[in-house]
């Protein structure tokens, strides 16, 4: 099939609108001048350069757009904002599609995601975040047991790690687990994933 | 002059000398911090990436609580934390944004939150080179230090307010006043790999081994830092950075507040130095044969 016919087919201009409200920016500001590419710095491990997702979602493609790797990559430096020459929050357009990929479940890198969740669990039970614990609930989640072993004893014996967690006094802990469960059932209401 | 303070979890964990350098250089300098009582997690980046409102609502729950304690200013020494609270004040500025919050919350967010800010930028508004001057016991010269900031404090620059956004310099200042060589370290901004060092090692070994690289080429005595993220990934992890660039180093990182604190008098244990992976010995060595000023 002809590739010009192919790719209209595939593209979705409710999805670049979708995008333009959720991240407040103008797709079509960008002008593909690399300048987001050339200053990021976790580039060498995007399946997609950033000026490239950017390019996707000026186009409509969403598949192209949600399903890269480069969405769960992005370290959120804002570097790429900093530099746009039209103003652009790069990082506000990477987040966003972030968010609309876990909400469609389409989820590329599953240890990214599973570390973030392990992190909020904790925070959901102790309304702090609970550094072991989150290792722990990341090692079940993800099955790798063996992940950051090499640093258990000199972060020991230094210290580093609390055993017990802090918890947020005068039912503080309490006052974060409400939030977080209004967050979810809104979202599980909504329909999308929390 | 009283502060509010919000610690941030790492200081209560990983980053406890941060902590503890901050409340004892900020003592010397007659910066009073009270921490708030019962502040919860920012959310930090896990919030962010998951929920915009999420991170919001965590985030509005200390900036309710610290309005409600009539605080004026809101310290905190995490840049991942003082940039989830101002970003949060700043989101909920927008009303539609703010009721989609309030209703994640017990009691709606105060109306008006106190200012929040680095204490970096506390004690920098709190005294000038001379205040800072008057206070030093061992003056750090001779020492070379690579100040890194990292990517939160000064982005977006508008919101976090830190000066040039690629070339900060407060850090320089403030250690400049104790005495110490700064470098004109290239890298200061970029970005260390962050929370990926669990998730994805090569990211974070590889970054935070270009930085630690630089800096030995630059022949630093020390890395100096603000962010117990960016320490953790310096100096915890810097053999897993130095396997990435294929390079060996032995370069302590320390948070300002420490360095501060030598310049300050205060012993190594009141610093919590101890707590350093690559040990400060060598720098304690230099700055004893340097003689200092007594």
């Amino acid at each position: 099939m002809n590739d010009a016919n192919n790719l209209s087919r595939m593209r979705d201009a409710a999805f670049t609108k979708d995008v333009e409200a959720q991240s407040g920016q103008k797709m079509s500001d960008c002008y593909q001048c690399g300048n987001c590419t050339a200053g990021c710095p976790a580039g060498f491990v995007y399946d997609r350069q950033v000026n490239q997702i950017m390019r996707a979602v000026q186009l409509g493609l969403k598949d192209e757009a949600l399903g890269s790797r480069s969405v769960w990559m992005c370290l959120s430096c804002s570097t790429c904002s900093l530099r746009c020459p039209n103003d652009i929050d790069v990082a506000a357009v990477m987040e966003t599609l972030r968010h609309m990929a876990r909400r469609g479940n389409r989820v590329t890198a599953p240890k990214v995601e599973n570390f973030w969740l392990s992190f909020l669990d904790t925070v959901r039970a102790f309304g702090r975040a609970y550094e072991i614990g989150t290792m722990a609930l990341y090692m079940l989640r993800s099955l790798r047991v063996f992940t950051d072993l090499d640093l258990v004893p000199v972060a020991l014996k230094k210290k580093k790690l609390g055993f017990r967690p802090h918890v947020v006094p005068h039912g503080g802990a309490a006052a974060v687990a409400r939030i977080m469960r209004r967050y979810k059932e809104r979202a599980v209401h909504e329909g999308v994933r929390p | 002059m009283t502060y509010a303070y919000y610690p941030g979890c790492s200081a209560k964990g990983s980053s406890a000398d941060y902590e503890k350098s901050t409340q004892a250089v900020c003592d010397v300098l007659g910066l009073t911090l009270v921490e708030m009582s019962d502040w919860n997690c920012c959310g930090s980046t896990p919030a962010h990436a998951v929920d915009t409102e999420l991170s919001a609502a965590l985030c509005a729950r200390n900036l309710d609580i610290a309005a409600r304690q009539g605080a004026k200013m809101l310290l905190t020494p995490c840049p991942s934390c003082l940039s989830n609270l101002k970003h949060a004040a700043n989101r909920l500025e927008k009303p539609e944004f703010r009721a989609r919050v309030d209703a994640l919350l017990d009691n709606p967010a105060a109306g008006n939150f106190p200012a929040v800010t680095s204490v970096m930028q506390g004690i920098a508004a709190h005294c000038d080179v001379n205040g800072i001057a008057k206070h030093i016991r061992k003056n750090l010269k001779g020492l070379k230090l690579a100040a890194y900031y990292g990517c939160l404090m000064s982005r977006p620059a508008k919101l976090m307010d830190f000066g040039d956004p690629e070339n900060p310099s407060l850090m320089e200042n403030l250690l400049t006043a104790c005495g110490a060589e700064m470098l004109n370290f290239p890298l200061k901004t970029v970005c260390c790999g962050a929370s990926y060092g669990i998730p994805e090692r090569a990211v974070t070994a590889r970054l935070s081994g270009r930085i630690l690289k630089l800096a030995a080429c630059m022949q630093a005595d020390a890395v100096a830092v603000a962010c117990p993220l960016c320490q953790m990934n310096l100096d915890l992890r810097q053999p897993q950075a130095a396997k990435a660039v294929d390079a060996f180093f032995n370069m302590p990182v320390l948070y300002f507040t420490q360095i501060m604190g030598l310049a300050f008098g205060l012993s190594p244990t009141a610093l919590g130095l101890e707590k350093l992976r690559v040990s400060a010995d060598s720098l304690l060595r230099k700055l004893e044969a340097e003689g200092g000023r007594s």
